[in-house]
């Protein structure tokens, strides 16, 4: 047990069994092999996922599902993606209409525990926050008693919302839409003075308005929401499938392989990263899969950082900077157990 | 033939019977694999949500079963308002549509084939953001004095009214309700005596403890005090009224183009006047044809009221969404849902029928 623990020991791990014994995957994975495609849901927004001028859906979310496709299949193109609004995606999931939802979803105790659902790695460390218009003068939340507040539907946006009030004592008039899209066109017409959302989706929604500096995010989180995967209750392969496809692009990033590099290591001569990224058999070909895929993804979609400053990065609309998403290394929260 | 007839319902109703326990259990056996428990004791647990419009007293530590109380508050609100007046403006414009005039007649049916051709949720998406375009609370428009409009809604002052005077209020209107249908009131003997009454029980009460006027004004973002009537509301209000307004006309219209000319003509014959002819002749006949159809449509504006939830008005379906989404419980909810729309839906369906019987009465 303890040999275990160092890195270059390969034959130690595992004494029980033959070492090429292989668990068969699971339903979900029987079949999206048997369909050829990954159904994943996804929630359209501006970084996360929109369809580009090809019709291509593309973003951060929409990399983490095409990761996955590549993994099982081989193929970033193998995805069939299906738009939710927040209030039918768990529906959606439930009723097997999609194998995975990567939409922005906050992992909580009451989702896993009462409502038969499974998270996935946090992809995306995020708080609610309020976006006001710079003329309001208001520089923190607690000046907005007795504001009127745009909050889009189903969400536990709402939930956060009340409780902030009742902890700083202070009253808001919400008003719920359904679509992001009606709320952000009641805060541009005045219906509102404030909209609230995760700190992401303000970032998105900022870019949705016609004057984006006109507004300032307050620096106020009312709540964590950390974001990740979720898969339905009852197939445990799949969930260690999506544990350690999302695991890859953040240890890929930790060990500085790159999209452009990744090929390079295939004459590493490090054993550990041989096997992260799948060049030597052993700990990567479980479920029947390729032994290559994590080094596949990583050419296909690339590590961490890249899929981060893609979509969400300082360089992009949004203008989100690394915060708490930076790697442990850096002083943020990403973070991969190990490969071995 | 009656052998196989009842051969027949029999198959049918086993087929339906047996539909409907094949999606039980596979309902059952899914929800079962998935670790998901039904069960209606959600609705006792704080709601944890806050409602910016609430016809009654409500604040986010209230049970889910308030919060749904309220949506369906909301909802009724907007039923029984959209029912008076989108059947009063149908009326009008249906007759306007049978005016002699050809301005008159045009512009009526200009706007009837505008509104009708146009999907109900654009028409409320439009009216939504028409709102947007009045001034902001702090540039609010006062009308008259204490009454604002701005795009927070129209704020009125109100009358802070105990229960006490409630509930003589309540009492005197009930009396005033009988007063008017009693024989001897309707044909003026009692009238003095009857509003004599009417004054005394409805001053008293006032004059016993006047009311506090709640003025609003404006305090930081918005009015605090009197009575606010939301954009939300309003949109839906007018946009459910002009949809169904436009249907009913159409009703109308085409109810007394069915009244058989002959009977207008015997009509004149007899010397009636045009007024007189549509009152006591063309009238009652028309509006036998055209009950069924007033009922389908009340019951439609109530089921679309239900689009409230694409502009931020707290009705029932928002609530509910709202509630499904914070506690999981979406199957349950769902079942509220029809439940409740099926009773609304049931009950004026046969409130109209048990009108149209009467109509149908002979000698009514």
């Amino acid at each position: 047990m303890l040999m275990a623990c160092s890195s270059s020991g390969e034959s130690t791990t595992d004494s029980s069994g033959p070492p090429s014994k292989t668990v068969a995957g699971g339903p979900t994975l029987r079949s999206v092999r048997a369909r050829g495609a990954v159904k994943c849901g996804i929630s359209q927004a501006a970084g996360f996922a929109t369809p580009n001028d090809a019709g291509e859906w593309q973003g951060f979310d929409v990399d983490f599902c095409k990761a996955i496709a590549v993994a099982v299949l081989g193929d970033p193109t193998k995805v069939e993606f299906v738009p939710y609004t927040q209030s039918q995606r768990f529906s959606g999931l439930q009723s097997g209409e999609v194998d995975v939802l990567v939409n922005g979803t906050s992992l909580t105790i009451s989702r896993t525990m009462q409502r038969g659902f499974h998270f996935g790695p946090i992809y995306l460390y995020d708080g609610q926050a309020f976006l006001v218009p710079k003329a309001l003068n208001v520089s923190k939340a607690a000046s907005l008693d007795n504001a009127t507040v745009c909050v889009q539907q189903g969400t536990t946006t709402e939930l956060n919302l009340a409780d902030f009030a009742r902890r700083s004592n202070i009253k808001f008039r919400p008003v719920v839409i359904e679509d992001l899209r009606g709320a952000v066109a009641a805060l541009a017409g005045g219906r509102c003075d404030v909209i609230t959302q995760d700190g992401a989706g303000l970032a998105t929604t900022r870019t949705m308005l016609r004057n984006p500096n006109d507004y300032v995010v307050l620096p106020d989180r009312l709540s964590k929401e950390p974001i990740a995967p979720v898969i339905r209750y009852g197939d445990d392969q799949w969930l260690e499938l999506i544990n350690w496809v999302f695991r890859v692009p953040v240890q890929a990033e930790e060990l500085g392989i790159t999209r452009s590099n990744v090929a390079s290591f295939e004459t590493s001569t490090d054993p550990s990263i041989r096997r992260f990224l799948g060049f030597e058999p052993g700990i990567t070909d479980g479920f029947g899969l390729d032994a290559r895929w994590p080094a596949r993804v990583i050419a296909q979609v690339g590590n961490y950082g890249e899929i981060f400053d893609r979509s969400l990065g300082p360089k992009t609309p949004l203008g989100m900077a690394r915060g708490m998403n930076a790697l442990w290394t850096d002083g943020g929260l990403m973070y991969a157990p190990p490969f071995r | 033939m009656t052998r196989r007839s009842v051969a027949a319902q029999g198959l049918a109703l086993g087929v339906a019977a047996a539909a409907l326990w094949w999606l039980a259990s596979n309902a059952a056996t899914t929800l079962d694999q998935n670790g998901i428990s039904l069960g209606f004791g959600f609705l006792r647990q704080p709601a944890n949500f806050e409602i910016g419009d609430a016809p009654i007293a409500y604040s986010p530590a209230d049970s889910f079963v308030r919060a749904i109380l309220v949506g369906l508050a909301n909802t009724a609100r907007v039923s029984v308002l959209g029912w008076v007046l989108a059947t009063a403006l149908g009326f009008l414009l249906g007759v306007l549509r049978l005016s002699r005039t050809p301005a008159v007649r045009g512009v009526a049916r200009a706007v009837v084939e505008l509104v009708r051709n146009v999907p109900l949720l654009l028409l409320l998406l439009f009216l939504a953001a028409t709102m947007h375009a009045l001034p902001a609370a702090r540039a609010a428009l006062e009308p008259l004095p204490n009454v604002f409009v701005s795009d927070r809604g129209l704020v009125v002052p109100s009358l802070g009214l105990s229960v006490f005077q409630w509930a003589l209020g309540v009492a005197a209107l009930s009396v005033l309700a009988t007063g008017a249908l009693l024989p001897s009131v309707r044909r003026g003997r009692a009238w003095k005596l009857f509003v004599a009454t009417s004054v005394v029980a409805f001053v008293v009460p006032l004059g016993i403890a006047p009311p506090d006027v709640d003025r609003p004004r404006l305090d930081g973002f918005n009015f605090v005090g009197g009575l606010t009537v939301s954009p939300e509301l309003t949109a839906l209000l007018a946009a459910l009224v002009l949809h169904h307004a436009a249907h009913i006309s159409e009703v109308v219209r085409g109810a007394v183009l069915a009244v058989p000319s002959r009977q207008r003509d015997a009509a004149y014959a007899l010397g009636l006047s045009r007024a007189q002819t549509m009152r006591f002749v063309v009238i009652p006949q028309a509006l036998r044809a055209m009950v069924p159809l007033l009922a389908t449509n009340c019951v439609s504006l109530t089921k679309n009221s239900s689009l409230a939830v694409a502009i931020g008005f707290p009705d029932l379906v928002s609530i509910l969404n709202t509630t499904a989404n914070q506690t999981g419980h979406a199957i349950e909810t769902m079942l509220i849902m029809i439940v409740v729309y099926l009773t609304l839906s049931l009950v004026v369906a046969a409130a109209m029928n048990a009108y149209n019987r009467r109509l149908l009465r002979p000698g009514a």
